[in-house]
């Protein structure tokens, strides 16, 4: 289970906290979809729950445990736009190796072509490029993803294709998910669980 | 000389903007002495009519933003242009662009990153326009868009998103023009910000204007339009009344359809495959390879056609359509009262 | 159009390299003929034999020139390599060894830049002992700054960059995760800043010779040659200081220029124009 318990965060000291006391369980396979409007906090949970920001108070606990210092995290983050995720020097093919050992099916899965991987990342469009970061953050020891508005960019077929094969993987997995996005009508199609950010913090009311 | 009739012509239609058969070549060299030209739009169609929205919806990296480039006429050096624009009823030569851009033509950019972050917010807005018209026309344009008085003596960062969405929009809406296109203008924000977004744009078009949205999003394209253009590998396959989107029966493209059972509240099924690099497009149809009912015939020539009150560029006739269509046109009109309903509740 | 561009700056990059490493290597050839005296033929004037002219102890100028524009470039070499590497250690370490560090390096870094550059040359090469060692010293330690400052912020904006952070919590140590994503946007960086940063090396050791703070007078340094010539001008004998400082224009120019040519070539994302929109 991912549990976040009674997360702090503020960006600068002495300034009301962007998330006040917010706790979160997320049981392996569960999905839960986070709506609420911009400028709310959002990406800063997700960023806490998967270790890229520290929290101030409370903590994060993957599967009983905190998350690593180092070493590959059990909670891999998803980021809205591809382009920043992937070095512009390295090819496709590099980058998908990050992730460690690359799954050829996997990569059927999401639709990669063999000949993507030898381009660059500014030679593929973002849907492209989004099903790369995707299947990088699916290594062997991922037990939960995050989800930052991750087809926000893309078109409707795209959006669907790289859905469809996210959740065959998750429930093949029993991955849990955390999805942020602005589309209602998306979440409530990939996710079991919508809530919103409001309902989740202690004070349950919005700033 | 001929000017005239094309000038009836818009009397008549009351188009703002029309582009027939446009293409985008870029000119890319190739070894020592060759090169090469990429068609990245080619055959392009749209109407922007008076007090109309319309919305061009295309993935990204569809070439969209050339389209917005080419109507500003900011594209780069070795781009080719060809085909006919004509706004106002008069062909839209690159001269006359120079003359209207900023003036009849603006364009709302995709990012607040566009305004000076070290000017004060109101003489930004009145930059073109400086003395006491433009401060009249400043003040005016900020109560029409509900920013407070003060908001002209703040700098950028002092204000929130949705404000200076209105500012740059208030920019665009100094000189009075007839056309905005906006490209892209609604990623970062919320659904309230976009839904607020929109409402502005539609004030705009309803004293007779016209605006030209660039999106990839679609279901916002669906609630903001009144016609919305189809962008797929470089060119428009179809472009319908809004309120066809209701009802998967009413669109005339395989594409759209595909586009349409994609949406989450519409089954979220995706067709495999992705768009076609421009180095190799298909022959004939652009969608061909993609497509569930790909013939033969498909690989030749595809034209645009006129179906109902929208144009399609496939061949597949929709006669097996029209008897569903005649079965769910009910449902279908049902529906698009309730939408229409949603407008204008929907309004800010 | 864009290829075109770059294949220009290529043809040129190795066309100027190709020169200054000629200069270079002739400038070695010529050092025995650089100090060869003859009386008989002093004070000549430049003609088909003597192309640069000779001086008052009857030295061929030309020789001179090169074997002085060699020793320049050599030093210049050594210096602005010794100075370049001091930059790309101190910028990585101010960039990734915490608050207290980088407080240092920059404080280090805005001091030498408050200093004027010659008088800190000339204090260094002068606490030293002038001679090769002392120029050589002081051009190293004053030029490293700039390049410091730009291979910190490079350093620190790739650190908070989305890619880096992405590959740390992939399980990528810091080693290897900055040898993959930090090395190739900095070794242009590097490059560039190296060669650019040679001219600014030759022109101070020039300078500095010429002043009398640098390289003794027996040897044949384009400064030392400068600075005698400027006795001999009164007297008429203009190609005694003409021609060397001409040549020695053409070579900073010409690093400059190579500089520049080689980071269009090296750093081709940043002037690509975007053909998809």
């Amino acid at each position: 289970m991912l549990e976040a318990d009674n997360l702090i965060f503020s960006y600068r000291r002495r300034e009301l906290p962007v998330l006040d006391r917010v706790s979160l369980q997320v049981k392996p396979g569960e999905r839960v979809g986070i709506f609420s409007p911009s400028g709310s906090g959002k990406t800063t949970l997700l960023k806490l729950l998967s270790g890229y920001l520290l929290p101030q108070g409370g903590k994060v606990l993957a599967d009983g445990k905190p998350l690593p210092r180092s070493g590959f995290c059990p909670v891999q983050m998803v980021w809205q736009h591809p382009e920043r995720a992937v070095n512009s020097r390295l090819t496709m093919g590099k980058i998908l190796a990050e992730g460690g050992k690359t799954d050829p099916r996997l990569e059927a899965l999401f639709g990669i072509e063999v000949d993507w991987k030898r381009r660059y990342p500014e030679e593929l469009s973002g849907g492209e490029l989004q099903r790369f970061c995707i299947v990088r953050a699916l290594g062997e020891g991922t037990r939960y993803l995050l989800a930052d508005e991750i087809t926000a960019m893309l078109d409707m077929i795209t959006q669907a294709q790289v859905w469809n094969a996210l959740l065959e993987e998750m429930e093949r997995r029993q991955i849990g998910l955390v999805a942020v996005s602005h589309s209602r009508e998306l979440l409530e199609q990939v996710c079991t669980r919508v809530v919103g950010l409001e309902e989740l913090s202690y004070s349950g009311v919005k700033r | 000389m001929d000017k005239k009739p094309i000038a009836e012509s818009y009397r008549r239609n009351a188009a703002i903007l029309e582009i027939q058969d446009l293409s985008v070549t870029f000119r890319q060299r190739k070894g020592l002495f060759q090169s090469e030209d990429l068609p990245v739009i080619s055959r392009l169609n749209v109407t922007v009519n008076q007090g109309e929205i319309v919305a061009v919806v295309g993935a990204s990296g569809s070439g969209k933003s050339l389209l917005a480039h080419g109507i500003m006429g900011i594209l780069p050096v070795n781009a080719r242009i060809s085909g006919e624009m004509n706004f106002l009823g008069e062909p839209l030569t690159t001269e006359r662009i120079c003359k209207l851009r900023g003036k009849e033509i603006a364009l709302v950019p995709q990012g607040v990153t566009y305004l000076d972050p070290l000017m004060k917010v109101g003489a930004q807005v009145r930059e073109q326009q400086p003395g006491k018209e433009g401060k009249r026309r400043q003040k005016e344009l900020f109560s029409a868009y509900g920013l407070p008085e003060k908001t002209e003596e703040r700098y950028p960062f002092e204000c929130s998103g949705g404000m200076n969405r209105r500012i740059l929009l208030s920019t665009a809406l100094m000189e009075r023009p007839k056309l905005i296109v906006a490209d892209e203008p609604t990623p970062g924000m919320d659904l309230g910000q976009a839904k607020r977004a929109m409402a502005d744009f539609r004030a705009f078009a309803s004293q007779g204007n016209g605006v030209f949205l660039i999106t990839h999003d679609l279901p916002l394209a669906i609630s903001a339009a009144d016609r919305i253009a189809v962008f797929y590998a470089g060119t428009t396959v179809e472009e319908a009344p809004s309120s066809d989107f209701a009802s998967e029966a009413l669109l005339r493209h395989p594409y759209t359809r595909a586009l349409w059972r994609a949406m989450p509240q519409n089954g979220f099924q995706a067709i495999p495959g992705t768009q076609p690099y421009v180095k190799d497009m298909p022959k004939g149809c652009v969608f061909g390879p993609r497509c569930p009912k790909f013939t033969k015939e498909c690989l030749g020539d595809i034209p645009m056609r006129a179906v109902r009150q929208g144009t399609v560029r496939c061949i597949l006739q929709h006669d097996e359509h029209k008897i569903r269509e005649a079965r769910e046109s009910k449902d279908a009109q049902k529906a698009q009262e309730e939408r229409e309903v949603q407008k204008y509740a929907g309004g800010r | 159009m864009k290829n075109n561009k770059q294949r220009q700056a290529a043809v040129f990059f190795s066309a100027a390299l190709l020169f200054l490493a000629m200069v270079t290597a002739a400038g070695v050839l010529c050092r025995e003929a650089a100090l060869e005296t003859d009386f008989s033929r002093k004070n000549l004037a430049p003609c088909r034999e003597y192309w640069f002219g000779t001086d008052c102890m009857g030295r061929d100028m030309f020789a001179r020139t090169l074997a002085g524009l060699s020793m320049s470039i050599r030093i210049g070499l050594c210096t602005a390599g010794v100075s370049a590497c001091l930059a790309l250690l101190l910028g990585v370490a101010a960039a990734v060894m915490g608050k207290a560090a980088d407080r240092v390096i920059s404080f280090l870094i805005d001091t030498i830049m408050g200093i004027p550059h010659l008088l800190l040359l000339i204090l260094i090469s002068y606490a030293l002992g002038k001679g090769f060692l002392g120029v050589a010293a002081g051009v190293a330690l004053t030029h490293w700054p700039s390049l410091t400052r730009v291979i910190r912020g490079e350093v620190l904006q790739l650190k908070n960059s989305e890619f880096y952070q992405i590959s740390r919590k992939l399980g990528w140590g810091r080693g290897q995760a900055a040898a993959r994503h930090m090395l190739p946007h900095l070794v242009p960086q590097f490059t560039v800043g190296l060669i650019l940063m040679f001219p600014h090396a030759i022109l101070h050791e020039s300078s500095i010779t010429f002043l009398g703070f640098g390289l003794s007078a027996k040897q044949p340094a384009i400064g030392v040659i400068l600075s005698e010539s400027m006795r001999y001008l009164i007297t008429g004998q203009w190609w005694l200081a003409l021609f060397p400082g001409i040549m020695l224009v053409i070579t900073v120019l010409l690093f400059d220029r190579a500089g520049n040519a080689l980071r269009g070539l090296l750093e081709p994302m940043e002037n690509r124009e975007g053909v998809y929109g």
